[in-house]
């Protein structure tokens, strides 16, 4: 945690940009580690493989709620949700999680898709 | 046995006389005036006799043998083509083993409340028995399944068949509906009876169901007019297409909101009313909530919170008004705990829901004001906006990972609509998974009864494929597109029913939802090694059906169905289920194996 914090907050410095900016920003190295650990401690048997959520879990990505609030969700969530302990799930690999997530494609303006025609 | 004795008849050959027949005839006479069209069955020698008479002395018309290769297949296709037809289809079993492979799909429509016919054949008198028929008997066969079917009777006689077979039917089609078994023995099947002994043929009167008190129904009535914001949800409410149009007539006399938890199909998934896609907002704003049919009425009003300490919550207000219309309160059973938790109501009518809304709709217009005609009107409005805003969140839920593959569930929905919205279709599969995260209702337009024949019942996985096979079957002479959302766990229970189909020209489009796992007691697993905080990186172990990959395509193609895939790249798929359907309207199965992500 400590080191997200720290990258979120030197890169604030360094660009002026918003948080939510330089969160949108993570590194290939990131996002490969979270699409992994997405896949292998299982979120994505509620959240669906691309985090687009379903019926058992939210939508995730591509614009996920904030880091802090969604490190404490994982570890104290409020529904059905199975928690993580940092024991088996440290704050590194949630930010690459996070890192996974924020980077989802966003799909095409739905009135472009014909086979989602009302 | 030598060649010379081989060549020689033995003295005693016995055939029937003139003046005889046997008993199973008559058995096929009384099945045949219960208007049973097929018979499914997997063969056994204890049901020889009667199997017999089917075919030749039936002519194998009405009923139609119908070759299965497992019970449980037998029972679920009757299931789901009760659901498809209104009228239950015959199963032949054996008595033992027949009847232990067929308990769980039994299982499955007694807490559906779906009525199966069900004959047993068994050898009573043990001084006959060929060698099989010891471990092929039973004392008391129907023992193992009494607990979940309404009523059975092993008959003595033909006449008491006569009768118990008519009453059987009968009673599996008195709301409430369940499973009936007959249970015929060998020797009432095989000895012969004289053709002079005449044996009637018991007429069938099928009972009228029980409708609501007229006081409670009036009672019922006031409170719904009287409310701002009431909800009727139902779930097993529509027996026959009658239920549809009658609850679409209550809630558009009130504007009120509808939730249809889908054990039926019970109201048009595009109606304005049709609030099912936000059903936990709708339940939270109610201040009366009926339940109609519910099955589990607890948890419409309640949650219930899946961790290590397990705690509930009210979802609905607390100062709700709840009633229930149920044949639930006239039929219980102790040691199956499928009536669910007991919820705490204000107003209880025990009856057939479809049959009490005739008058409750007449009350309802018979109270209803000038004055309370416009707070519907405005209460209607409300409801349409809500529920078109739930339709849009479902298409921009739908689009996202679009292109991803494996295929996204809700593209694979979407495609298989584009592709058979214009045609007169019903999606036949059904299950928790097979509802594929409830993409199909959400994005579909169902409004014919036909179009969704509810789920398991209870919960037994292997009822999806056998289901889907039997709702085609009934769908078959109507000439109605069958199609499929059929899951690789639930197929790999009893493949064999696709040979069933490719046999009997059964046409069936079975789109392959194949996860490669059974991924919902994944979740389980992982719930557990969460709350043990052991890591859940292992979770998969023993849920997981890879390595090797199974081909669906060629499995169906060894059973002489059509078949393609495995399908990963989404945009292939509209080719291939445009091919496959091809094969369908031609009046064959098609199966299209694709290869999805979890739900």
């Amino acid at each position: 945690m400590q080191r997200i914090l720290l990258a979120l907050l030197m890169l604030f410095v360094v660009s002026g940009s918003s948080r939510t900016t330089l969160a949108q920003q993570p590194t290939a190295k990131q996002i490969e580690a979270g699409a992994a650990l997405y896949r292998k401690v299982g979120c994505f048997q509620c959240h669906v493989n691309e985090g687009q959520g379903g019926a058992n879990g939210p939508r995730l990505g591509p614009n996920p709620i904030p880091l802090p609030r969604f490190i404490q969700y994982v570890r104290k969530p409020a529904g059905d949700m199975p928690p993580y302990s940092a024991k088996v799930l440290s704050e590194r690999e949630l930010g690459d999680i996070y890192a996974f997530l924020q980077t989802r494609k966003a799909p095409p303006p739905v009135n472009t898709i014909p086979q989602l025609a009302p | 046995m030598t060649q010379a004795a081989e060549a020689t008849p033995p003295a005693d050959v016995q055939v029937l006389a003139d003046n005889e027949r046997c008993g199973s005839d008559y058995m096929v006479d009384v099945i045949k005036s219960l208007g049973f069209e097929y018979v499914c069955a997997n063969p056994g020698s204890s049901f020889r006799g009667l199997h017999e008479s089917v075919i030749n002395y039936g002519g194998n018309t009405a009923p139609e043998l119908i070759t299965c290769c497992h019970e449980e297949s037998s029972v679920a296709m009757a299931h789901a083509y009760f659901k498809a037809e209104g009228k239950p289809l015959a199963v032949m079993a054996h008595g033992t083993v027949g009847l232990q492979h067929a308990a769980m799909a039994i299982y499955n429509a007694w807490c559906d409340r779906v009525p199966v016919y069900v004959l047993l054949g068994n050898h009573l008198d043990a001084s006959e028995r060929r060698a099989a028929e010891w471990y092929h008997g039973v004392q008391d066969a129907a023992a193992m399944v009494r607990d979940y079917v309404k009523w059975d009777d092993t008959p003595h006689s033909l006449a008491h068949f006569g009768e118990s077979a008519v009453r059987a039917y009968k009673i599996a089609m008195t709301p409430p509906m369940a499973p009936v078994v007959i249970t015929l023995d060998g020797g009432l099947q095989e000895h012969p009876v004289s053709r002079d002994h005449r044996l009637a043929v018991p007429r069938l009167t099928l009972a009228s169901p029980p409708q609501g008190d007229s006081a409670a129904v009036d009672e019922l009535a006031r409170m719904l007019v009287a409310a701002e914001s009431p909800l009727l949800v139902a779930d097993r409410l529509a027996r026959t297409p009658n239920g549809v149009t009658l609850l679409v007539e209550l809630a558009e006399a009130l504007q009120a909101g509808v939730i249809d938890q889908g054990s039926r199909m019970n109201f048009p998934s595009r109606h304005p009313l049709n609030q099912t896609q936000r059903g936990a907002a709708a339940v939270g704003d109610a201040d009366v909530i009926v339940g109609l049919e519910v099955s589990d009425f607890w948890s419409t009003v309640n949650g219930l919170r899946d961790q290590l300490h397990r705690s509930t919550r009210r979802v609905a207000r607390p100062t709700a008004k709840l009633i229930t219309v149920t044949t639930g309160d006239l039929y219980i059973r102790s040691n199956y705990q499928d009536f669910r938790r007991m919820q705490e109501v204000d107003l209880a009518i025990a009856a057939d829901g479809e049959a009490t809304l005739p008058s409750l709709i007449e009350a309802v217009k018979r109270l209803t004001t000038g004055d309370r005609t416009r707070v519907f009107q405005e209460r209607g409005a409300r409801l349409t906006e809500a529920s078109r805003a739930a339709a849009e969140r479902a298409r921009v839920a739908a689009s996202y990972a679009w292109e991803a593959s494996p295929v996204s569930t809700a593209r694979l929905c979407a495609e298989l609509w584009t592709q058979i919205k214009n045609e007169d279709w019903s999606l036949v599969s059904s299950y928790y998974s097979p509802d594929v995260g409830g993409w199909a209702r959400r994005l579909w337009d169902f409004s014919r009864p036909y179009q969704w024949l509810g789920h398991a019942g209870g919960g037994g996985i292997g009822y999806g494929a056998p289901a889907s096979v039997g709702g085609a079957l009934a769908n078959k002479k109507h000439g109605r597109l069958s199609v499929a959302i059929q899951t690789d766990g639930d197929l790999m229970y009893a493949p064999g029913v696709l040979w069933t189909a490719a046999h009997h020209t059964i046409p069936l489009l079975s789109v392959m939802h194949n996860n490669r796992g059974y991924h919902m007691e994944a979740m389980h697993v992982q719930r557990m090694c969460s709350a043990r905080d052991r890591g859940i990186d292992r979770g998969y172990l023993g849920s997981e059906l890879s390595s090797p990959n199974i081909d669906y395509a060629r499995l169906a193609q060894s059973m002489g169905v059509y078949a393609e895939g495995p399908i990963e790249n989404p945009n292939d798929l509209a080719p291939a289920l445009r091919r496959a359907l091809a094969v369908v309207k031609k009046g064959e199965p098609a199966l299209v194996d694709v290869v999805t992500q979890v739900r």
